[in-house]
């Protein structure tokens, strides 16, 4: 009785709500990339030249050592029943074994990770906060002088690389004037304060540049929305400026930058391995580093694999995410 | 043929007022100079460092800028100045060749998706996803691990990590004007595919691929400097700006001038690059400017 | 007679850029009463629109405003956004020609109607959108408790304009002002949208400025009717005198052209000669070089806005018909 109600309300919840079709289609979208990417991955490793097994034994050489490997991996095997091993392992969070430390890849990436998060996290709240106020801001005061600062700032935030950037930042609230910590991790749950004095310049490095661009997305579609009707229905109707600008024009605007987001998401991860380099923060980039550097093949083989899968799966959300605020793809209508 | 002559003239004509445009445009001219200068630079520079950029002088370590050196000396003695334009000419030789790669890849592929359409673009547009799936320093980790780290394997990576990019614009490009009047009496008249794609198509399409290539090289500069500096690009004692700067590390509280200088370089060749493409932007194609 | 709730002074609005000083409102002035429809007719580009624009205090900061606009009591020429925001919605408010682009596409019906309650009322969300509904029901839209929570694409055009109409009588204005409200609609809406509106007028006494070029429009719903060419009112009087006895060559013109046969309704009728450029401000006719009873008069100073003589060649005292003209068609010519 329920469910026949609710179906009569919302016809066909999973299957025929314009919504969940479009994320469905996302979704087989995604899926298909996720497959792609893991054969690139999978080959990666064995189109090196030579025998994977050297690669995958990194440093430790001995006839042995292959031998075990070779066993392990079952490189003997068709190679599409090793892709298949591979996959099934991966999806169970196996995803070897690290030949520089011996310990498995997922705990590695698993310590590694939230340092990351963490990192992301505070470089896209900085990056949202900035970019989308001096955005507003710069169309807002189209033409006065708040709006050439805030352009100036967003073209040096998108022409200071961010290992230089870190490096300047270093020289001058380390070293010059200590404010912040240079270097090292503190997890939030041991001493809050402690963490953030060491995450605060890294997340700026690594937010500067993304707040850049964000700025500039914001800006563009804020005078798009600035001259549309609608804002232009919002003053007649007497609306404060404030409600014109962040309840109309602003609103409209979102779709945009939310997009300009999305796509900005693969610089934050590039730029969160060098951040971590610079800053020496035990996170996903330095694991990348070190496993290139030592040839732990395997790492980087499941690192690389988990980054690809977080974008693909983030850039997903992102598209949610859009159509939760554009009801024109929420509810698959004309425009 | 009449089309095709008259396609021409309407391309030459448009291009001498854009460039009209573009000088009026101040920032825009800045960051042309400044980019001329750092290609003369990198051109002539045995002909403009002032020392051998190689040669450590065990006396002057560390020596603050002064007259006889402008830009103070390294860890090891080495001239500064002499490195960074050393350095410029590696970054210049990374922001080119990586854009020419990544054009030379991408250019055709994205003529073959737009114009042919149906299967040939799913597939290509599929594997532009696929790579699109990496973020740019991931590919390029890769690569470097693969291939080995060198100049020349960090070139590849950085025009690889570019081709998507290429591809995409040049794609929707052709999807414009493959409906635009001229082009569909090339083809009503018998024009060849090959004729079309590359007499019609894209000498029209040259606008937005060259706002590509200006936002494509300091993109490049700027990931040649960032591979060297993590170790994955050029290697030591060669110059390159990432190096300098990856070096300088150690010493940012004795010798602030090794970190600052260059990476002053790097940013002022990529911000006149930004300025130049951004004018160029703003004369070439109005649709995708800021305003 | 009672006082005006809408009395418009010597209102003159240009632009300027760095080249040249656009004049696009060149002192107009006419007066509205409490449930009264003022049709104002012109070409395109006649100021028209700029005029109503000026009065809601919606010109960009580029435009240059003289004159005088009373709202009732209150003046509102060089009123700041501020103050404007107190009135506009609450005891003036506007309808626009797009209904297609004028609602925000990201935010439901009910939240921008609700939303000029919420701000002049003081209402509550839950207030609000109960009234929203009401509003809805008024206008003439079907199962409002539904369409209270779409969104504006899921609408027709026609449906939007009456959810612009309901917005913009949210508040029981004392004024309303149309500016073209159904040009963008199928003949079919347009009607529909004019009853609304006449059906307003009669339930709630709005006094309606309609900016139209259509004039089977103004025949329809208008009282009285100001006509404007190139920024300048040329003629204004009683909607079945104007019909009736047209004394300005333009207005005769424009009228004569329309009861040609063949003419689309929807289309201003052609006059030969072109609309002069708005950079200047001749003191001449600004209709002379189009006009075939212009003369040396006409081409040397600028007529004023004054009453034209009845029939027995006096001024009327209320002066209810004015044109500018130097030589005004007669009653006898008229007629004819």
């Amino acid at each position: 009785m329920t469910t026949a109600q609710i179906s009569l309300k919302r016809p066909g919840l999973l299957t025929g709500h314009p919504m969940a079709k479009y994320v469905l289609t996302r979704v087989r979208q995604s899926v298909i990339t996720l497959f792609l990417v893991s054969v690139v991955v999978f080959a990666g490793i064995r189109a090196l030249p030579g025998d994977p097994a050297l690669a995958l034994a990194g440093e430790e050489r001995s006839p042995k050592a292959l031998a075990a490997i070779r066993a392990e991996y079952g490189l003997d095997d068709n190679i599409v029943i090793q892709y298949a091993r591979f996959i099934g392992h991966a999806l169970q969070g196996d995803l070897g074994t690290s030949s520089r430390t011996g310990l498995p890849v997922a705990d590695a990436i698993g310590q590694a990770l939230p340092v990351t998060l963490e990192l992301a996290a505070l470089s896209l709240l900085l990056a949202i906060v900035l970019g989308i106020g001096a955005g507003v801001v710069a169309a807002v005061r189209r033409g006065r002088p708040a709006e050439w600062i805030a352009n100036a700032l967003a073209l040096l935030g998108l022409s200071i690389p961010t290992f230089w950037l870190g490096i300047v930042l270093v020289l001058a609230f380390a070293i010059a004037v200590p404010v912040f910590a240079a270097s090292g991790f503190v997890p939030f749950g041991t001493d809050p304060l402690d963490n953030l004095r060491r995450m605060i310049l890294p997340a700026i490095v690594l937010g500067s540049g993304l707040a850049a661009v964000v700025m500039r997305q914001t800006r563009a579609a804020m005078l798009d929305s600035l001259s549309a009707d609608y804002v232009r229905t919002a003053r007649a109707k007497g609306l404060s400026r404030r409600e014109v600008i962040g309840g109309h024009a602003l609103r409209n605007s979102l779709v945009t930058v939310v997009t300009v987001l999305g796509l900005q998401l693969g610089h934050l991860i590039s730029g969160a391995v060098v951040t971590e380099q610079i800053f020496v923060l035990p996170g996903f980039g330095k694991l990348t580093i070190d496993a290139v550097f030592t040839r732990d093949y395997a790492t980087l083989q499941g690192v690389v694999l988990c980054t690809s899968f977080a974008y693909i799966f983030i850039n997903l959300l992102v598209d949610v995410a859009y159509s939760v605020i554009d009801p024109r793809i929420r509810l698959g209508g004309a425009r | 043929m009449t089309t095709l002559a008259l396609t021409g003239i309407r391309a030459r004509a448009a291009r001498s007022g854009k460039l009209r445009a573009l000088r009026k445009n101040k920032l825009a001219m800045t960051g042309g100079v400044i980019a001329v200068v750092f290609v003369l630079a990198a051109l002539f520079a045995p002909l403009v460092a002032p020392y051998d950029p190689a040669q450590p002088n065990f006396d002057n370590v560390l020596a603050a800028p002064g007259w006889s050196h402008w830009l103070g000396t390294d860890d090891l003695g080495r001239d500064q100045l002499s490195r960074v334009v050393y350095g410029a000419r590696a970054s210049m030789q990374v922001g080119v060749l990586a854009v020419v790669l990544a054009f030379v890849v991408g250019v055709p592929l994205g003529l073959l998706a737009g114009y042919y359409g149906k299967f040939t673009d799913s597939v290509v547009s599929r594997v532009t996803d696929t790579m699109l799936a990496f973020p740019f320093l991931v590919l390029a980790v890769g690569l470097a691990a693969v291939l080995g780290p060198s100049l020349t394997n960090a070139t590849i990576a950085i025009g690889i990590s570019q081709i998507p990019a290429v591809i995409r614009i040049t794609r929707a490009e052709t999807l414009r004007l493959k409906h635009v009047d001229y082009v569909a009496a090339a083809v009503a008249n018998g024009g060849g595919d090959g004729t079309v794609l590359f007499r019609h198509i894209l000498p029209n399409a040259t606008s937005a691929l060259t706002v590509q290539a200006t936002v494509g090289i300091p993109a490049a500069i700027i990931g040649e400097a960032l591979l060297s500096f993590l170790g994955l690009g050029v290697q030591p004692p060669e110059p390159s700006l990432g190096v300098m700067l990856s070096s300088a590390q150690s010493f940012l509280a004795p010798a602030p001038w090794m970190a600052v200088f260059p990476g002053l370089a790097v940013v002022a060749a990529t911000l006149a690059f930004n300025l130049l493409g951004d004018g160029l932007r703003d004369v070439l194609d109005p649709r995708g400017a800021t305003r | 007679m009672t006082e005006p709730v809408l009395s418009v002074r010597d209102l003159s609005v240009s632009f300027r850029s760095d080249t040249r000083t656009v004049h696009a409102v060149d002192h107009v002035s006419y007066d509205l009463h409490a449930g009264e429809v003022l049709a104002v007719v012109g070409e395109s580009g006649c100021g028209k629109s700029v005029t109503s624009m000026a009065v809601m205090g919606l010109l960009p900061p580029t435009a240059h405003i003289t004159g005088s606009v009373r709202l009732g009591e209150r003046e509102l020429a060089g009123a700041d956004d501020k103050a404007y925001g107190k009135i506009r919605g609450k005891d003036i408010a506007m309808i626009f020609q797009e209904p297609m682009t004028s609602l925000n596409p990201v935010l439901t019906i009910g939240r921008q109607i609700g939303e000029v309650l919420r701000r002049h009322q003081g209402l509550s969300k839950k207030e609000a959108r109960a009234r929203a509904v009401e509003l809805l029901d008024l206008v003439g839209i079907p199962a409002p408790a539904q369409r209270v929570d779409e969104y504006p694409h899921q609408l027709s055009g026609g449906m939007r304009q009456r959810v612009m109409i309901a917005i913009a009588v949210a508040c029981d204005p004392a004024v309303l002002i149309a500016d073209e409200p159904t040009t963008a609609l199928d003949v079919t809406v347009q009607a529909g949208i004019l009853e609304v509106l006449q059906s307003l007028r009669e339930r709630l006494g709005t006094a309606i400025v309609l900016i139209t070029h259509d004039l089977g429009v103004v025949a329809d719903i208008a009282d009285r009717v100001l006509v404007m060419y190139a920024g300048r009112p040329v003629e204004q009087a009683p909607v079945d005198e104007l019909f009736a006895t047209p004394r300005h060559p333009y207005t005769r013109g424009l009228l004569s052209a329309v009861l040609r046969p063949g003419t689309p309704k929807d289309r201003l009728p052609e006059i030969p000669g072109l609309v002069p450029s708005l950079d200047t401000q001749p003191d001449a006719c600004t209709f002379a070089p189009r006009c075939a009873r212009a003369d040396d008069t006409c081409t040397a100073s600028r007529p004023g806005f004054r009453a034209v003589p009845d029939e027995n060649g006096a001024a009327g005292a209320d002066a209810t018909h004015r044109a500018a003209c130097w030589h005004p068609h007669t009653l006898q010519e008229t007629a004819s």
